[in-house]
Formats: structure tokens, C-alpha cells, sequence
């Protein structure tokens, strides 16, 4: 079994979590940990994961200050005393 | 409404002219209303034509935010060519993931124009739900 990990939400989805801006979950990748935090927050993980499975192009998830995008994306490991961030990648034209 | 410092108006101004040709970005942060401070960023698209936020600086400057007390009062851009307002893809990418719900229903966006270098013309805007947009009076000074 593994350990929290604390997974800091941007403001849109914390209304999801009664407001909160951080919230535990558990998991060995980003992927498990996304699935772990939508069964706790039901439509938390909508549109974050596509439909094909992968990372939403204009979401951004940090494991610590690092892009997953540079690591191994969705199967990038985490551990207990990690901290996951979502945010929106900010865009336009 | 909001008002901007000219001093932080001509932070905003000189980023936008030294990333040309390409479009420059960033985030005007504020404490109860008033902007404090500029945060540039690095465009990621490298472009005349759209502009991202560099990811690591985004995360950065959003946990800077938090951690000052500040909030994220508008995020800036600039057109090279164009009119100062919101075009499709602004709207678009405004919205959280491509749902219909903004990612920042509270924070201002300011476009400046450079289609005249010398005459900068700066307006304001929300981007609410499903990409409408409502103008917003801004001042300087
Ligand atoms: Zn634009």
C-alpha cells in the first residue's frame, strides 16, 4: 500500500474538494494518483486525463517543480512527501 | 475595473516590445484589487502568433503568488499585428481542459496591441463561461 501524497489543486478544481487547495491521495504514478483522486472527488480528473488516455496538452502536472511532461508523463513515479500540482497551462493566441 | 501603475504598465510595455516579433506574456499579480507586482514570462511557443506560459516559471510564480498572499490579478499578453481584444484561440484556451468553464473566472486578461510600436493601446477583459467576453475599464496611472 502505498503513501499520501499531497497534490496541490489549481482554483477551479477546488471546489471539488469543499475548497480546499491541497489534498492527499495514494498512488506509485501520476496516472494512479489521478485515478485515486477521482474516486475521492468524483469529476476531479475530467478532461485532465483524455479520452485516450493521455495528458490533457493544456493541463500541467508537477511532481515537486518538475514537469511530468520531462519525466515519464503519466507513468511518472511518485512517493510518499511528494507533492503533485495541477494547474492550467496558461495560452493563447 | 482596474487600475495599473504606470510603472508597472511600462514593465508590461518593454517585455512586450523586447520579445518581438513574437508575442510576450505574463501575470500582474495584486493584493485586494491593486496590482503589486509584474511577473514576465517566457513564451514556450516562441511566437508571433500565440503564447504559453513557460510550464516550470507558471508553477513558479503561481506558488509565489500564494505564498506572498497576492493573487493572480489578470494575466497579460500582447498582439503583434492585431487589436488589443480577446481572439478565438484567447477564448479557447481560457477555458479549463476544453470544458465550457474558464480556468480563472476572476482574473483580468490584458492584451496591449503593438501594432503601432510607439503607441501601445492596452484594454482589459473576463473570459467567462463558454468564452464570452466582457470588457473591462482600465486605466493608467
Ligand atoms: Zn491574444
Amino acid at each position: 500500500m502505498s503513501e499520501p501524497i499531497r497534490v496541490k489543486l489549481p482554483t477551479i478544481l477546488r471546489k471539488h474538494a469543499g475548497g480546499e487547495p491541497l489534498v492527499d491521495a495514494e498512488g506509485s504514478t501520476v496516472r494512479e494518483l489521478l485515478s485515486d483522486l477521482e474516486s475521492r472527488y468524483p469529476g476531479i480528473t475530467k478532461n485532465v486525463v483524455t479520452p485516450e488516455g493521455g495528458l490533457h496538452r493544456f493541463v500541467n502536472v508537477y511532481v515537486n517543480d518538475e514537469d511530468v511532461r520531462y519525466l515519464g508523463s503519466l507513468e511518472t513515479n511518485v512517493q510518499n512527501g511528494d507533492t503533485v500540482s495541477i494547474l492550467p497551462a496558461v495560452a493563447g493566441g | 475595473m482596474i487600475r495599473i501603475d504606470k510603472g508597472l504598465f511600462d514593465e508590461m510595455v518593454a517585455h512586450g516590445l523586447s520579445n518581438l516579433p513574437n508575442e510576450a506574456c505574463g501575470v500582474l499579480a495584486g493584493k485586494e484589487g491593486r496590482p503589486v507586482k509584474f511577473f514576465p514570462m517566457t513564451n514556450a511557443d516562441g511566437s508571433p502568433l500565440t503564447y504559453r506560459f513557460e510550464p516550470k516559471e507558471s508553477l513558479r510564480v503561481w506558488n509565489e503568488i500564494e505564498d506572498e498572499g497576492f493573487e493572480q490579478l489578470a494575466i497579460f499578453h500582447t498582439h503583434t499585428h492585431t487589436e488589443a481584444y480577446p481572439s478565438v484561440t484567447d477564448r479557447k484556451r481560457a477555458m479549463w481542459a476544453d470544458s465550457d468553464q474558464p480556468s480563472f473566472p476572476d482574473t483580468y486578461y490584458l492584451i496591449v496591441s503593438l501594432e503601432d510600436r510607439a503607441a501601445p493601446v492596452l484594454r482589459a477583459f473576463r473570459i467567462l463561461d463558454g468564452g464570452a467576453v466582457s470588457e473591462e475599464d482600465v486605466t493608467i496611472g
